[in-house]
């Protein structure tokens, strides 16, 4: 596949879903089958692209990255052992630990369960694209000033789901930030400082009920 | 002797971390990130069975799935498999899809067992199958210590308690798995390794592959977390060197979060029946204990961290003057276990905390008193004290489930030590003073995400009077002078001395070279100028004096249980901790946050969770293996005292270990009967609630 146009992304990966339902489609009920049948057809017309590397370009923090690399590649893979953005992080490659997030246009995915040829014609935003001329966004800045990092593996993750959030709410509440975050763990237990540095970033000052008091 | 100074501008004040903005922007390369010239990617296949016999691994197939460059066996010759997900091959190739088509067609001889034992009850019993061929999975004879006449004081207490209190078998699960990149040359050996011990890495590669110490360097810049499971240089190291070796390439291979879940340590779980009894004044006058648990195949895997056995401190922090325990590790066909934070304390701190909270509700005392009574140490005493004051303890602590409705509330308190700790006196460093006044440290030493860059740069502008950010920070090298592994809260101890002791050597040097009699602060620029054109590299080590051990600590925990689904809500928890002179509270407070939400994890969510029938392990990833996330953490409160006379001492273990004891007390004090086994979960609360039939094992 040389194209890589949106609709033919749409069409490939409706052809693999079809192809996968084919044989349980030829003993389904028989309105279904002629659906199905038509699209199956109109699909296997297409040209098949894998299992071999393929040309796949992808636009990464304003930059395009070009790769030849396999249909079966995820987006994370790709960003990481194909090209030197290791920003995004691998947790566990399954979508449950969030560690993988970045941008899709506005939305954040987890990238270990987007394959690489999907992502083609749209904006991805990794951690590594956040700061401009070198000055740190928002969030990075307030995840710095409240160490809502430890060891910092998550912490790429963490600030892209709190960016996606503060593009769509200017004024979140410690409620949607804990919902942004609900898809990013945190072994280290950064959770109080980064709900701290969320609300900072969206310009509410919210301290660690810290006391330190000297033994006398 | 030495001594920190009185008055601090950068020590005991929040300075944010170092190398924060490396993290938030992506810069930080952690180990899995390396990309070595021609790297290749590495995995691992794993047994999928609890116990079998491997007579031939055949890897011709693998070998020849296009992009795959090398492929070992992880042992010569027919070996046995104990346990379900242990090392049988490794294979490295081009890309990640190269590997996994290649670990499906490794042909692997077996002879599959089907006696085996993943049950540590069962393990215990007399016919059960036998982990280790030659040995029982139980001790004969148990380990037994006691003081004074137990049966006699039990005869004269005021009142006595028994229970049998559980914890279940917890898993370290760094973000960043265990691995390496691994570039063995005939120059050498170099790795860069997610490892808490460069040195002990270095070691072990040593020893594994018979190499001088001198031809292995193992480099650290980032790492994603240990919690006392990367010490070693592992399977997965000794692996992914060989297939170097073969391929003539770096490989890179880090775990899977399935093989983390598997293989590379956790922590013990523990049975623990308990008889307690004291007299009419609440004073503890006889403790009867025995205690088993589970290490998997065995204990303290992949050394260099020592510890992570099952036996666990008993009757903990308190001195009771007739004490029986008896202790015994089970074998069972699972994954070894290895030192996990403040190893034996958190189960042994649930154990004799629940028993401390229910026998004060049989006495008809109050908890704290109770323990105000018991606890031998007068840090605790205090923070006892002054943490139930600012908790609200008396407003708050009710009769065990009076609080009205089907919600009902509770709070508990426990206690913690960190006994261990201390510094290593062999940690070294040295600086280098450039001519225009730059500076750079340099410490073999690792930051697993306490913040030690910051730590030296805040001690080190301390004493020379410069600003944090001038200070530039190296660790992560066994090329640099040697410094600990980062275990035991002993890293923070270690290296604040060893900084103090670099500073003011390198402060005498350069005054006695530039002759300006006091290089700090606002001279520290000329005085280096005077250094011509060779900068001055300045050695220092620890020094005795500047730190201390055993940090304490008490906790109060405020819950909510849900009567109708079991379901406990943490909706605070008060920390109320020492660490002597505190160096840098912000990440100070990082730490004790975590300590408390990985406790949390350890109260309600946490269990490795294996099939008696299959020996497999069923929750083998973070969908089933539950973590605490942002929406269960519940508000947290630390009260730190500052103690600058007792020096530094590390709070990374202390921190988590009277949390699931808090938590679990303020659910019994909640709903009035006790839930005798962690993680206390929504079944497990209904059922002792009598509205579900309990669980079986």
């Amino acid at each position: 596949m040389k194209n890589s146009e949106p609709e033919n992304i749409g069409a490939h990966s409706r052809r693999t879903f079809f192809k996968s339902l084919g044989t349980v489609a030829a003993t389904a009920a028989t309105s279904q089958v002629r659906t199905i049948g038509a699209e199956l057809e109109k699909i296997n017309s297409e040209k098949i692209i894998g299992p071999g590397p393929v040309p796949v370009t992808l636009t990464v923090n304003g930059e395009k990255l070009k790769l030849m690399i396999e249909p079966r590649v995820t987006l994370l893979d790709a960003l990481r052992n194909y090209s030197s953005l290791t920003g995004a992080k691998e947790g566990c490659d399954r979508a449950t630990c969030g560690a993988c997030t970045v941008l899709l246009g506005d939305t954040p995915i987890y990238s270990c369960q987007k394959l690489a040829i999907e992502a083609q014609g749209i904006e991805i935003t990794t951690v590594e694209g956040l700061a401009k001329d070198k000055r740190l966004s928002k969030v990075q800045l307030a995840f710095i000033e409240k160490d809502a990092l430890q060891c910092g593996y998550c912490t790429p993750g963490f600030v892209m789901s709190v960016t996606a959030l503060l593009k769509k709410n200017f004024h979140p509440t410690a409620d949607d930030v804990k919902h942004a975050c609900a898809g990013n763990l945190c072994r280290c237990g950064c959770h109080p400082h980064i709900l701290q540095a969320a609300l900072k970033a969206a310009g509410v000052e919210h301290a660690a009920k810290t006391e330190v008091i000297t033994y006398a | 002797m030495p001594s920190w100074p009185a008055e601090t501008k950068y020590i005991s004040q929040s300075t944010p971390r170092v190398d924060g903005e490396a993290k938030v922007t992506g810069r930080a390369r952690y180990s899995s990130d390396i990309q070595a010239e021609g790297w290749l990617y590495g995995m691992i296949l794993r047994a999928k069975w609890p116990s079998a016999k491997i007579s031939s691994v055949n890897l011709d197939k693998a070998l020849a799935v296009p992009g795959i460059k090398a492929a070992v066996v992880v042992r010569d010759g027919a070996f046995t498999i104990r346990y379900y997900g242990e090392e049988i091959a490794a294979v490295a190739g081009t890309s990640k899809q190269a590997c996994l088509d290649a670990l499906r067609v490794i042909e692997v001889t077996a002879d599959v067992h089907h006696e085996f034992v993943v049950n540590e009850s069962e393990a215990r019993k007399e016919n059960s199958p036998r982990v280790w061929e030659n040995s029982p999975n139980a001790p004969t004879n148990p380990h037994v210590r006691e003081n004074g006449k137990v049966d006699d004081a039990f005869a004269e207490c005021a009142a006595v308690i028994e229970g049998f209190y559980s914890t279940a078998v917890q898993i370290h699960h760094p973000m960043e798995t265990m691995g390496n990149t691994v570039s063995w040359t005939d120059d050498g050996l170099k790795a860069w390794s997610s490892t808490q011990g460069i040195s002990s890495v270095r070691d072990g590669f040593a020893g594994a592959l018979k190499l001088d110490h001198s031809k292995v360097r193992v480099i650290t810049d980032y790492m994603g977390g240990g919690f006392g499971a990367k010490f070693g240089a592992g399977a997965e190291g000794v692996l992914a060197a060989k297939l170097s070796q073969a391929a003539k390439a770096p490989v890179r291979l880090m775990l899977t979060r399935f093989d983390q879940a598997l293989a590379v340590g956790n922590r013990p779980s523990s049975f623990q029946k308990i008889k307690l009894g004291a007299k009419a004044d609440g004073t503890l006058l006889a403790f009867d204990a025995e205690n088993y648990g589970t290490a998997g195949i065995g204990a303290g895997g992949d050394g260099g961290g020592g510890g992570g056995g099952a036996d666990i401190p008993m009757p903990y922090l308190y001195k009771v003057a007739n004490t029986r325990v008896k202790q015994s590790a089970v074998a069972v066909n699972a994954g070894a276990s290895r030192a996990f934070r403040a190893p034996g304390n958190p189960p042994a701190s649930y154990g004799m905390e629940s028993a401390l909270d229910d026998l004060a509700v049989k006495m008809g005392m109050d908890p704290v008193e109770l323990r105000l009574k018991n606890d031998p140490n007068p840090i605790r005493q205090r923070e006892y004290k002054l943490g139930a004051e600012k908790f609200g303890w008396q407003a708050k602590y009710k009769k065990p489930g009076s609080s009205a409705g089907v919600v009902k509330t509770g709070v508990g308190c426990a206690a913690g030590a960190w006994p261990a700790g201390g510094a290593s006196r062999n940690t070294q460093g040295e600086a280098q003073i450039n001519p225009d006044g730059s500076i750079e440290f340099r410490l073999g030493v690792q930051d697993i995400g306490t913040g030690t860059r910051t730590v030296i740069a805040v001690v080190a502008a301390e004493i020379l009077q410069l600003k944090p950010a001038q200070i530039t920070v190296r660790v992560g090298d066994t090329n640099f002078p040697p410094g600990p592994g980062s275990g035991g809260s002993t890293t923070c101890p270690s290296i604040s001395p060893t900084v103090f002791d670099i500073c003011n050597k390198a402060l005498e040097q350069l005054q006695t070279q530039s002759g300006i009699a006091d290089a700090r602060g606002e001279n520290w620029f000329t005085a280096c100028k005077k250094l011509g054109v060779n900068p001055l590299v300045v050695h220092g080590q620890w020094q005795q004096g500047l730190s201390a051990d055993h940090a304490c600590g008490v906790q109060f925990a405020e819950v909510e249980v849900d009567t109708e689904t079991g379901f406990v809500s943490v909706k605070k928890i008060m920390g109320v901790h020492d660490c002597g002179l505190i160096v840098n509270q912000l990440t100070l407070e990082s730490q004790i946050n975590g300590g408390i939400i990985m406790g949390m994890g350890y109260a309600l969510y946490e269990e490795r969770v294996m099939d008696d029938l299959s020996g497999v392990v069923l929750n083998p990833n973070f969908e089933t293996y539950k973590l605490p996330g942002i929406g269960d953490v519940p508000e947290i409160e630390i009260v730190l005292i500052n103690m600058p006379e007792r020096g530094v001492i590390g709070i990374g273990e202390p921190a988590t270990v009277p949390t699931a004891a808090a938590i679990a007390n303020a659910v019994a004090n909640a709903i009035g009967v006790r839930v005798f086994s962690l993680p206390i979960t929504p079944a497990k609360v209904l059922a002792a609630l009598g509205k579900a039939p309990p669980a079986t094992a």
